[in-house]
């Protein structure tokens, strides 16, 4: 639900960055979404297809590039990719983890014409 | 003319960000301490509020800021009911509050003269967690009948946390709820996590989170 203050804060980037570089318009929007970001893609894409209309921004493609969640083991230290949001570590299963990929939230950067 | 790449490289809850950052320098210039209350629907955030108020008050002087999606003030009538200041902020059907709305919020209460301010958020275990306030604390009320699956099915919420209430604790010989299951799970998101369970309807367990509360507050309003 909140992918529309998402979405409106992508534009809000976008925006700023392309009206600095004197765009005429936006063509692609890159962004860096980590998989244990609670974000659904479709979600942002369909809220994007209605605010970014009549911007410099209509009809750019927005890119996502998901990043693996990779963690590290605390108690035996080794690194591992999850596929689940939740899981202990494959070596030892122990529980007390730290995320070292995975939170990503950012534009990465923008495609314009001038 | 082929595009050309301009890199940016900003977060993009960037701009609620550094609202955030402002919201916790105006509790920290007043001297109160803000705490981001967040649970399902109906896991008892008034409940423990009002219970909270019952047991701080008059040591603490609270103050409270109601987030409901509807512009309903049945939560904020009832903390007014207990002589407390309350603010309501409806957020217009969406579903979290965010550093914005809070900074409009906030400035209604009377902050030179409180000591710690109750933030209730919307119910929901998603979206709240995306979206820093500028409180102190993060916390969250999980409750019995929410079932022992929740910190596997909502992780982030739970990652973010900086303390949790297990509420209804009343309710645990009705209900098939496995705490050794749901305290793993929140062990392997937020290791070490301070957990108080408690039961709204009983008291049982506030006095240990109040004491708790007390010291906290009491602690970050010596530094």
């Amino acid at each position: 639900m909140h992918e529309l203050a998402v979405t409106e804060s992508i534009l809000e980037i976008a925006q700023r960055h392309a009206v600095q570089a004197d765009a005429k318009r936006v063509t692609d929007i890159y962004l860096v979404i980590g998989k244990l970001s609670s974000i659904v893609d479709e979600s942002v894409q369909f809220y994007w297809n209605m605010i970014a209309a009549n911007t410099l921004c209509q009809d750019a493609s927005l890119h996502f590039q998901r990043i693996p969640a990779r963690m590290r083991c605390l108690n035996c230290q080794v690194e591992f990719e999850i596929s689940e949001a939740l899981s202990p570590c494959i070596q030892c299963q122990g529980y007390h983890l730290q995320i070292i990929t995975g939170e990503e939230f950012y534009v990465e950067s923008i495609a314009i014409e001038k | 003319m082929p595009p050309t790449r301009v890199p940016v490289v900003e977060k993009i809850l960037d701009a609620n960000d550094q609202v955030a950052a402002l919201n916790r320098k105006f509790f920290d210039d007043h001297n109160v301490f803000a705490i981001n209350v967040m649970a399902s629907p109906g896991a008892g955030k008034t409940s423990f509020i009002l219970q909270t108020i019952q047991k701080l008050s008059p040591q603490l002087r609270i103050g409270v800021i109601e987030g409901d999606t509807a512009p309903v003030t049945i939560d904020a009538d009832k903390v007014s009911a207990l002589g407390m200041p309350a603010v309501q902020i409806n957020t217009g059907g969406d579903c979290h509050l965010d550093a914005v709305m809070l900074n409009a919020g906030m400035q209604s209460l009377p902050m030179g003269e409180l000591d710690l301010v109750l933030i209730e958020n919307v119910g929901n275990l998603i979206c709240p967690a995306a979206f820093k306030l500028g409180s102190h604390l993060n916390l969250l009320i999980a409750s019995i009948p929410e079932g022992d699956d929740k910190p596997y099915k909502y992780p982030n919420i739970y990652r973010g946390l900086d303390v949790l209430i297990i509420n209804k604790t009343d309710l645990l010989p009705y209900i098939d709820f496995n705490m050794h299951y749901f305290q793993q799970g929140v062990e392997m998101l937020n290791p070490g996590l301070t957990t108080f369970p408690i039961s709204c309807k009983t008291g049982q367990g506030l006095d240990a989170w109040s004491d708790w509360m007390i010291k906290t507050v009491q602690h970050n309003q010596r530094k």
